[in-house]
């Protein structure tokens, strides 16, 4: 949380609320105080500004209804949040007449009061607003670590300045490993919407037969299997961010569903016919020619115009080779802190052998080459026999003829679990796949450790 | 920059869980991110004073309490409770664990972190790198971080296991920057 901090006051009469609700709203980065009745909670607020009070409704000697009252009246931009052991429709009811926030019964959602805490913030953050864009942004980028200095990357950058603050649809196009999610995450967290969340979605990875539950959610008993209601995607992105990874695959009848989604921003979980509204915005991001998909009547042209409002490219790496230093640099610091080990660089020689290859696979092959090099280095730089495994430019992949995809997939899946001598996670990173989806596959082709 | 390491240690500190459950790649995770030495631990503590029988669960601000008040621990020295019970606090429908900020101890439930909670086949490996990131998550927070926006950091606030799951098992640059000021 940049800028000030948000304040909360705690008022309850019992010692074991003030305590854990303070230590699990501190956990947040807020700063909180507490009061264990009426007359000190007003001694606090003559004291100090706050921002936010959580007020128990019921404590001896005074009602909790009489209190918001007069938090109302004498500090009307303090926002009060009821608490209760006890739910009560008419108490509710009367506290949010009288200006309260929320009414909430104990014991809380810990989601639903992160979230609300969050939603305070994001509005007191929206009056402030021109003030808090540039430190924003600035935040944003840090937390994603967009980096590079060439002009390709400037622009990228200039561009998530540009859009972020607006509600407009984004399409990232780019190469496979350029870091289209980076950017995706970049937007969202530079946003108004950064406090709700944001929910990806990779298109290409969801089978056929489970898309239409995995976006739209289910009801309980729906379809063989449903044994619980569950939110889809669309559901939990509501407030904040979707993003659409791999946008190009989606099927005909899922560009159609998800066209319908956008133009009349509501949804219909399976197994029931009520709606529910929702409100997110829509980042989506290929590797494809949409264009051309287009042309060729594979991609919508009305969905592709609706994702399409403002497009930001990101070019691929060996079009900013200078970038190459910063980011070998980048991923060197990132790696010493994860791995513990104290290497300082790469030798000049190395970093000329990396600035020479081609980098097919963009910066996410750079970074795993990195990874690769840092485990094997030896001294304080990593040499270029570290770098030994990416052999020579013209090595070509040697592929035995004849097989079909899926052998194909299983040699591959192999060969990188070998690699990373099994560990599931590692390999998972390395073909750009989910841990669940590579357990699939392993199960599928019969693959396990011997 | 070179990362010094501290002579302070980390103890994990098993109650009623199987050694196991940590291997020896999780401890190596752990003394690279906090730069200091873990030592595992066995403590025979019986956790029925802890126990809610109107929540059927156990409280976890107790346990640490108790820690506190009946446990000496070196200045500067953490220390990581790790039960197999579900733990609440009062205000919360439950926890997957809690931490005393800027603090020494920190405690972690391995209750909702198996597959077998969520009806689905238990997985070791998943089990094992959950566990690992609450473990990081919790120790965070007696190094003083909070709850970081980036939902692929580890100090990202989890409140089911889907968010477990999405998050790293490292802190992210802002939190180890954070965490630099502090080792």
């Amino acid at each position: 949380m940049e800028g000030k901090k948000i304040t909360i006051l705690i008022v309850d009469d019992e010692l074991i609320v003030r305590e854990s609700m303070k230590n699990w709203l501190e956990e947040d980065g807020y700063v909180v105080f507490t009061a264990e009745n009426a007359d000190d909670a007003f001694n606090f607020l003559g004291r100090r500004e706050v921002d936010i009070v959580f007020l128990d409704i019921k404590m001896p000697g005074i009602d909790g209804i009489e209190v918001l009252k007069k938090i109302k009246s004498t500090y009307p931009f303090i926002d009060v949040i009821m608490m209760t052991a006890y739910a009560s429709i008419n108490t509710a009811v009367e506290a949010m007449k009288l200006g309260a926030y929320d009414y909430l019964t104990k014991p809380f959602d810990p989601e639903y009061v992160s979230m609300l805490v969050k939603k305070i913030v994001s509005h007191r953050d929206l009056e402030r607003e021109n003030v808090k864009l540039k430190e924003r942004l600035e935040s944003a980028l840090k937390q994603v670590h967009i980096v590079g200095e060439s002009k390709g990357i400037k622009k990228v950058l200039k561009s998530i300045e540009e859009v972020a603050p607006t509600d407009v649809s984004v399409l990232i196009t780019g190469e496979s490993g350029t870091g289209k999610e980076m950017v995706a995450r970049a937007i969202h967290y530079a946003s108004m919407r950064r406090f709700e969340p944001l929910v990806v979605v990779s298109c290409g990875a969801l089978p056929e037969g489970l898309i239409e539950s995995e976006l739209f959610g289910y009801e309980r008993g729906a379809f063989t299997g449903a044994l619980y209601k569950k939110k889809g995607k669309f559901e939990s992105a509501n407030g904040g961010t979707l993003f659409l990874d791999e946008i190009g695959e989606l099927t005909p009848k899922m560009q159609v569903d998800l066209l319908r989604v956008l133009q009349e921003k509501e949804i219909s979980r399976i197994g029931s016919n009520k709606t529910i509204k929702v409100d997110f915005r829509v980042i989506s991001a290929t590797n494809r020619d949409l264009r051309k998909m287009v042309e060729e009547k594979k991609f919508r042209e009305d969905l592709f115009y609706r994702l399409n409002v403002y497009n930001i490219h990101i070019p691929p790496l060996r079009e900013r080779k200078e970038d190459i230093p910063l980011l070998v640099e980048h991923f060197v610091k990132q790696l010493r802190r994860r791995m513990g080990k104290d290497i300082e660089g790469v030798t000049p020689q190395a970093l000329k052998k990396l600035m020479h290859y081609s980098w097919p696979g963009n910066v996410r092959e750079l970074e795993n080459a990195v990874e690769r090099a840092f485990v094997v280095a030896r001294g304080k730089l990593i040499t270029t026999e570290d770098f030994s495994f990416m052999g020579n430019e013209d090595d070509k992949f040697d592929i035995p003829s004849g097989l079909s995809l899926s052998e194909l997939e299983k040699i591959h899946i192999k060969k990188v679990l070998e690699e990373c001598d099994y560990n599931v996670s590692q390999a998972a990173k390395v073909l750009d796949i989910d841990r669940t989806t590579l357990y699939n596959k392993m199960k599928k082709y019969g693959i396990s450790k011997k | 920059m070179v990362f010094q390491r501290s002579e302070k240690k980390i103890f994990i500190s098993l109650v009623d869980v199987p050694k196991s459950y940590i291997d020896s790649d999780m401890i190596e995770k752990l003394s690279n991110i906090f730069r200091r030495r873990i030592i595992i631990q066995f403590e025979s503590l019986s956790l029925d004073k802890f126990f809610d029988p109107i929540r059927d669960q156990y409280h976890s601000t107790e346990i640490l309490r108790y820690f506190i008040f009946n446990h000496s621990i070196s200045d500067g020295d953490k220390k990581c409770i790790i039960v197999r019970k579900d733990l609440f606090i009062p205000i919360l429908t439950f926890v997957f664990g809690e931490a005393h900020l800027n603090g020494n101890y920190c405690i972690v439930s391995t209750n909702r972190l198996c597959e077998r909670f969520y009806d689905r086949t238990p997985n070791v490996e998943i089990f094992k790198e959950r566990l690992l990131k609450e473990i990081v998550h919790e120790l965070g927070h007696t190094f003083g971080l909070t709850h970081c926006l980036n939902d692929l950091c580890v100090m990202h606030n989890s409140f089911t296991i889907e968010d477990t799951d999405r998050k790293s098992i490292y802190p992210c640059e802002s939190c180890f920057e954070k965490l630099d000021e502090v080792l």
